[in-house]
């Protein structure tokens, strides 16, 4: 039930890189496809994602686990384009007001890729950092204000508690006579009252943890950290690797024609 | 992250003085001050055990002491509204400001920890004290050392430790900071009994070594007893009274005053309060058989899909058979973790079984069918009453009197009982008061009172008596026996061996739940 915040057992290179460099490579790409709708860009951000999912250990089964609302996201969007967009070329479907023609079809492929493209990188990187480390990047190398950041991290842990709490209130008030099954107008009441019976339970959680964090010295001015967070030269291969990665993806687009900047109309 | 000589310094921990006249704090909003006229001197290296009904201010002391009092309320009043009269000072000085001169243990051992692993979770506050890297690396492992968790390692995760191993964690972590005086506010109040005995030898150990100051709030005097050098008793404070009741050595105090202590609800060493005996004890097996729970499998995961595929249950006990009959006590124990609680709730219909069984007879069910997990709400509450641990989590109005007439008022009759109830319970000067408000004691027995107001023929509770002083303690085996003399099931999940034979009946023991692979 308990979502755990850390990544125990993967111990692929990727975990050993410094969080902000991989946001770097991440917000390069991802900035880079943005840019235009074609098939041939997103293509090949896509088959350099692929190669690196052993780097980040990220298999094919935990990628759809944890992305699966995002790649639905993408076909659905895929899908929807194509049917839509302004036909072009031959029709190949026309179902009454769907037609679906050579131009939207690609047009659809391109918006499908780009959308996974866009997407993958943000779940390699979650699979591969562990947010104490990206805390620690935030706060000591991008110079975050260590209150907000090791605030949030406290928080953060508290989420994971707070889905079995709202198990326990839910139980709590059937033992009650609060249903919470029936129509949906009575669910719905059900499921407000339950939320607020969460909301005062959290809120006392987190007064709670406040008054230990500020117990154990949170808060002043000064702070050292236990742990450094450092750049290696991996960071400086992980980089390159954003950069060759975006830049490949735009040559590769440019070169066969199909580079198709998103704000110059199509 | 390098691991320097585990040794290397020993900074002596400077022992605290806690010193207080004429003390006295309101919270914001409130109307009547938590403490009033506190004089106490403790010198350093002195193990006071803080004694005193509810209500008298000891946590609030202890808060002030740790420098805490007054930014964050625990009620989310405005602490710029707070009132603050005489003087109270640590080592000559306000504690506010003293920045790791007090570490501070609460209850909750879930709020107790702050990061996710198990070093980073010690080093917290050392860091937060400017301690340089190698020297924090050094106190975490001995910190560790001392509280006897050096077997872990520091990448372990924080949210895999029991109750008792996140309290010495915090303790771990109050240790790195090498702070001059410990407090420790109801520590182990939530721990089964082995986990408070870990708890104690720990802080024990650690007052052996650094020689801090300890003051510790706890209802528990055995616990304690034998560990401190002297006992305070707060009172509520008065325009005439002194917030000091007694003062003194343990046995000096616990001798004079044992009766006066005893009366007040604290469990003083040796006393199990008086309560009522059941009439007629009645053998095991008699009485009509209402629920039953054959070769039962409980889990509190719900069956999830991940992907396209469905994830099966690991249930954390499997094959539990057991009878519930009325007039009859069944009381279920066993070790933390053992899944005595997730049982309970599978047998009282609010969770599904994962295998097996669990089986209403037509006595209980009246017609409303026989899986209890399948009743609606209103069917539920008038068979089978559930009082949850945390008496918070069942309060769904505003008003004392509103938490009584709601199962009555849902089910349409019954609204008759509830001043009896009321009455009973000792909560009649409460009926306008928000639940949220009572203290503990009170918290339980209207927790107890709004179950029973449905009137059911079962009645489960989960750890009634944890955290609870010995009057309440004594009020509520009382009552339990005069319901099952009336011919009420009660089904009780505890730690509280004392409860147990009070109530008498059968016991159901869980073994601890074997580890399953995922």
């Amino acid at each position: 039930m308990r979502q755990e915040l850390n990544l125990r057992g993967n111990q692929a290179p990727l975990t050993r890189a410094n969080p902000l460099s991989k946001f770097a490579a991440v917000f390069l790409i991802t900035a880079v496809l943005a840019l235009s709708i074609d098939w041939v860009s997103a293509s090949v951000a896509l088959a350099f994602e692929f190669l690196l999912f052993p780097l980040a250990g990220l298999t094919l089964t935990l990628l759809w686990q944890r992305g699966w609302p995002l790649i639905l996201a993408a076909a659905v969007g895929g899908w929807s384009t194509s049917i839509l967009a302004p036909d072009s070329g031959r029709t190949l479907i026309d179902v009454g007001i769907w037609t679906m023609s050579e131009g939207s079809l690609e047009l659809g492929i391109g918006f499908m890729l780009r959308g996974l493209a866009i997407a993958l990188p943000a779940v390699l990187l979650m699979s591969c950092t562990d947010p104490t480390d990206l805390a620690d990047a935030l706060a000591q190398k991008a110079r975050l204000p260590h209150r907000f950041v090791l605030g949030t991290l406290a928080a953060m842990r508290l989420v994971g508690l707070m889905a079995e709490e709202w198990q326990t209130i839910g139980m709590a008030r059937r033992a009650r006579g609060v249903g919470s099954r029936g129509s949906a107008v009575q669910r719905l009441k059900a499921t407000l009252g339950q939320s607020f019976g969460l909301l005062v339970q959290a809120i006392r959680r987190a007064s709670r943890l406040a008054v230990t964090m500020e117990a154990r010295g949170f808060g002043g001015g000064r702070r050292t950290w236990a742990r450094e967070s450092t750049f290696s030269a991996l960071d400086a291969w992980v980089l390159a690797g954003g950069v060759v990665m975006a830049g490949t993806a735009v040559v590769a687009a440019v070169s066969l024609g199909t580079w198709n900047m998103v704000w110059l109309g199509s | 992250m390098g691991a320097p000589s585990r040794h290397e310094e020993s900074v002596a921990v400077r022992p605290a003085a806690v010193t207080a006249r004429g003390w006295g704090w309101r919270h914001a909003g409130r109307a009547k001050p938590a403490v009033r006229g506190l004089d106490l001197e403790i010198r350093p290296g002195e193990r006071v055990l803080l004694l005193g009904p509810s209500g008298a201010g000891k946590s609030t002391l202890l808060h002030a002491l740790a420098g805490v009092l007054g930014d964050i309320d625990d009620d989310g009043g405005d602490a710029s509204e707070s009132d603050e009269t005489g003087s109270l000072l640590v080592d000559g000085a306000v504690p506010r400001g003293q920045r790791g001169r007090a570490g501070l243990m609460q209850q909750d051992p879930e709020t107790q920890v702050v990061l996710s692993r198990v070093g980073d979770d010690v080093a917290f506050g050392a860091e937060n004290l400017a301690v340089p890297r190698d020297a924090i690396w050094a106190r975490v492992h001995e910190a560790l050392d001392d509280v006897g968790l050096s077997h872990l390692p520091l990448d372990h995760p924080t949210s895999a430790l029991s109750g008792g191993q996140k309290q010495r964690l915090a303790l771990a972590g109050i240790l790195a900071m090498r702070p001059g005086l410990i407090l420790l506010d109801e520590p182990t109040a939530n721990l089964d009994p082995a986990g408070v005995l870990e708890v104690r030898d720990a802080v024990g150990r650690c007052l052996d070594k650094t020689g801090a100051t300890l003051v510790v709030v706890e209802h528990r005097v055995s616990v304690w007893k034998d560990l401190v050098d002297r006992i305070v008793v707060l009172q509520p404070g008065s325009a005439t009274d002194d917030a000091v009741l007694l003062d003194g050595p343990p046995d000096q105090v616990l001798a004079d005053a044992r009766t006066m202590l005893a009366a007040a609800g604290v469990w003083v060493p040796g006393y199990v309060p008086e309560t009522r005996a059941r009439s007629g004890n009645p053998a095991a097996g008699s009485g009509d058989l209402l629920l039953a729970a054959e070769h039962l499998a409980v889990s509190r995961e719900r069956p999830r899909r991940s992907g396209f595929r469905k994830v099966p249950t690991v249930p954390v006990q499997h094959d539990i058979s057991a009878q519930v009959r009325a007039g009859q006590a069944l009381a279920i124990t066993g070790p933390n973790g053992a899944g005595k609680s997730t049982f309970a709730l599978t047998l009282a219909g609010l969770l599904e079984p994962v295998a097996g069984k669990v089986s209403a007879t037509l006595d209980l069910s009246r017609g409303a069918g026989i899986d209890p997990y399948k009743w609606k709400a209103e069917q539920l509450i008038e068979r089978i009453g559930t009082v949850f641990q945390e008496p918070e989590h069942q309060f769904v109005t505003g008003k004392v009197l509103d938490e009584l007439l709601f199962g009555p008022r849902h089910l349409g009759h019954g609204e008759e009982r509830v001043d009896e109830l009321l009455e009973r319970l000792r909560l009649t000067h409460l009926v306008d008061a928000n639940p949220y408000t009572l203290s503990g004691g009170e918290k339980r027995r209207l927790s107890v009172a709004t179950v029973l107001a449905a009137h059911p023929r079962v009645l489960v509770l989960d750890e009634p008596t944890f955290g609870q002083d010995a009057n309440t303690w004594a009020e509520l085996a009382s009552f339990l026996s005069e319901l099952l003399d009336g011919g009420t099931a009660v089904v009780s999940v505890t730690h509280d061996a004392e409860f147990t034979a009070a109530l008498g009946g059968t016991e159901l023991r869980m073994a601890a739940a074997e580890p399953v692979a995922p």
